[in-house]
């Protein structure tokens, strides 16, 4: 696919993403008016705030506005916060980009091993073991394992903080730099601050992590099982090369091309997947600034994070997919 | 007899439609059945259908109304899984909430997977500009964050069981477009279908007959893998309050109201979910066999 051709795919499904929020906020509610004035206001006020809210143009024209406002930034107004959405999302979003970062990274340094793992003994025990772990990212809520991790390591076993980036005492300290918290701390060099704020990351982050994990290790595990069945696996054996380098330096060599967009995709997966465990866990981030703009029917902030998750986790695709290109001598 | 059964099953050049269809099955279920993995699968799946069918029989108490003398017990002889803030038994609530989620999932699967089999199967046989723009719609979808569309969309359409399996839906047909489409794509130029169009077949019945039920065994593994993902989104909305309501036993919901208590009284909030996990775990095994016997050339890719 020619560069050109790439950028008009990927600006065509930006466009389908604004396209989605469009039919959600504008055209999914029966009457939007009534939902910003309420239903006892009078006509003329009624028929100012339509107008003011531009109803009264044909639906093409609307959509070309909405877009228009996109692009400059403008997401409109949070009924509850009472600021500009994007203004908000610029706040929250660091927590959320911090929390899964710190995911993927569990989920690849303990995914990749584990899937070489499982190809290198197929069938046997730890094969079926590492199956059903990968089986149980699937299967498992992630707001439901928050609330055990949470009632476990934190109420019980005291291991790790409890909700929220720091100890309410700790909050504030440092000044924002990236907003993201470990960053700043040390920046700042204040340890203690440093320290508490990883004792609250590490729990919602390990669940995110083991959500990646499952699917990591699974794509890790099917792609070293196809390199493994190949003859130049068997020459390197038959020669003598000790198992341990056939499987690391051999057969593991071509499969990262691959494993970089399983692990964009899980990225871009853990990002939207932050969404329930940061309700369980108090998280100041974009999910829980989505899932409590959703109870307050808050539909600019709704559609603002909606659009901002949907941005982000196309542009990780994309990133990935083009990385792939790049990076494969045969997809080029 | 049995053998002769056996043998009539099995046999090489069966000689009626239904003989051969009748042997395929018993096939499919023999190699499923040498799977012990798929055979539990199947075995949750059917305790799932059958405690939602025989609700009343398995309940051991009422699962809207309870004592709130009761309130908050620990699992015991009378409440077997403890009972929640209300008195109720939790048992015959997760029992009367299998109802709900298998109601949800079948209505999705009911919903999307034919949406998404004639989006892909017109696509892949007409091809052209029809093709371009349908599968341009359905990548547009793919590559949405589907939990996070769902949840816009129920935001829009308001809480409840309806517009959930509706949202779901919206964001699960693109997967099975693509599957259709792959598989039209496949024999769209076989023989036999130039013979159904030489007969004069209008492009209609050349999709319907003998197009579309062709893709239907890939689509019923996807769909059945898809089944926990569907089980989880639902779940997570009633969790955030934006499924089904109260008092209806949805076990998500069960565990948003058991968060209060999660401390104290860890059962509340804790049994829904082994239900959401076990029930979910078995569409996985199930599905993760019926690939392996339907669909043996992807069983290793993922």
């Amino acid at each position: 696919m020619s560069l050109g051709a790439f950028l008009l795919t990927t600006a065509l499904t930006f466009l389908g993403l604004l396209a989605i929020t469009f039919f959600i906020g504008r055209v999914i509610p029966i009457d939007p008016v009534l939902a910003v004035v309420g239903d006892r206001a009078p006509q003329e006020v009624y028929l100012r705030v339509r107008t003011e809210m531009g109803l009264d143009r044909p639906l093409v024209v609307q959509f070309a506005s909405y877009v228009g406002d996109v692009l400059t930034g403008d997401l409109g107004m949070s009924v509850s916060t009472n600021r500009p959405v994007i203004e908000d999302l610029s706040h929250v979003f660091p927590a959320t980009l911090e929390m899964a970062t710190l995911g993927i990274i569990i989920g690849v340094l303990l995914g990749v091993p584990m899937g070489v793992w499982a190809a290198s003994r197929q069938g046997s025990f730890v094969d079926q073991v590492i199956r059903v772990v990968g089986l149980l990212g699937y299967s498992v809520p992630a707001f439901w394992l928050g609330l055990l991790g949470l009632l476990v390591f934190y109420a019980k076993l005291r291991w790790v903080g409890g909700p929220g980036r720091v100890d309410i005492f700790y909050d504030g300290l440092v000044p924002p730099v990236t907003n993201l918290i470990l960053v700043d701390s040390l920046l700042a060099g204040d340890f203690d601050v440093f320290w508490n704020a990883v004792s609250h990351i590490v729990l919602p982050a390990s669940i995110l992590g083991f959500f990646s994990l499952a699917y990591i290790a699974r794509m890790t595990r099917s792609f070293m099982l196809d390199q493994l069945g190949q003859e130049y696996v068997t020459t390197a054996r038959v020669k003598g090369v000790p198992e341990r380098a056939v499987i690391w330096r051999h057969a593991f060599r071509p499969i990262r091309v691959p494993l970089i967009t399983v692990i964009g995709l899980s990225y871009a997966g853990l990002l939207e997947g932050s969404v329930m465990v940061e309700t369980v866990f108090s998280w100041p981030g974009i999910g829980n600034y989505l899932t409590s703009a959703l109870l307050n029917a808050d539909m600019n902030a709704v559609l603002g994070a909606t659009l901002v998750v949907g941005a982000v986790f196309i542009f990780i695709n994309k990133v990935s997919d083009v990385l792939y290109r790049v990076l494969d001598p045969r997809a080029r | 007899m049995a053998t002769t059964t056996r043998g009539w099953l099995l046999a090489e050049s069966p000689a009626s439609r239904l003989q051969a269809r009748l042997g395929r099955s018993y096939r499919m279920v023999r190699a499923l059945l040498r799977n012990p993995l798929a055979v539990l699968g199947a075995l949750i799946v059917l305790a799932l259908v059958v405690l939602a069918l025989f609700a009343p029989f398995f309940a051991t108490h009422n699962p809207y109304v309870g004592e709130l003398t009761d309130r908050l017990k620990p699992p015991s002889d009378q409440f077997w899984l403890g009972s929640d803030e209300l008195g109720r038994d939790i048992w015959s609530r997760i029992v009367y909430g299998a109802r709900i989620t298998l109601t949800i999932v079948l209505l999705v699967a009911a919903i999307a997977a034919p949406v998404g089999m004639v989006v892909g199967a017109v696509s892949g046989y007409l091809g052209g500009w029809t093709d371009r723009i349908l599968m341009g719609i359905t990548d547009v979808f793919l590559s949405m964050p589907k939990l996070i569309l769902a949840l816009a969309f129920v935001a829009a359409l308001g809480p409840g069981i309806e517009n959930a399996v509706i949202a779901i839906a919206i964001t699960s047909w693109p997967a099975y477009a693509r599957i259709a489409r792959a598989e039209t794509l496949t024999i769209r130029n076989s023989e036999f279908i130039s013979a159904v169009r030489l007969q004069g077949a209008s492009v209609m019945r050349v999709i319907l007959r003998h197009i579309l039920p062709l893709c239907t065994s890939s689509v019923i593994v996807r769909v059945t893998l898809d089944m926990a993902g569907i089980i989880l989104t639902a779940a997570g909305l009633g969790f955030l309050g934006l499924g089904a309501q109260p008092p209806l036993p949805e076990w998500g919901a069960m565990i948003s109201r058991g968060r209060a208590f999660i401390l104290d009284q860890w059962w509340v909030a804790t049994m829904p979910g082994f239900a959401i996990v076990i029930v979910s775990l078995g569409f996985c095994f199930l599905g993760d066999g019926l690939r392996d016997v339907l669909d043996p050339k992807s069983a290793n890719r993922q």
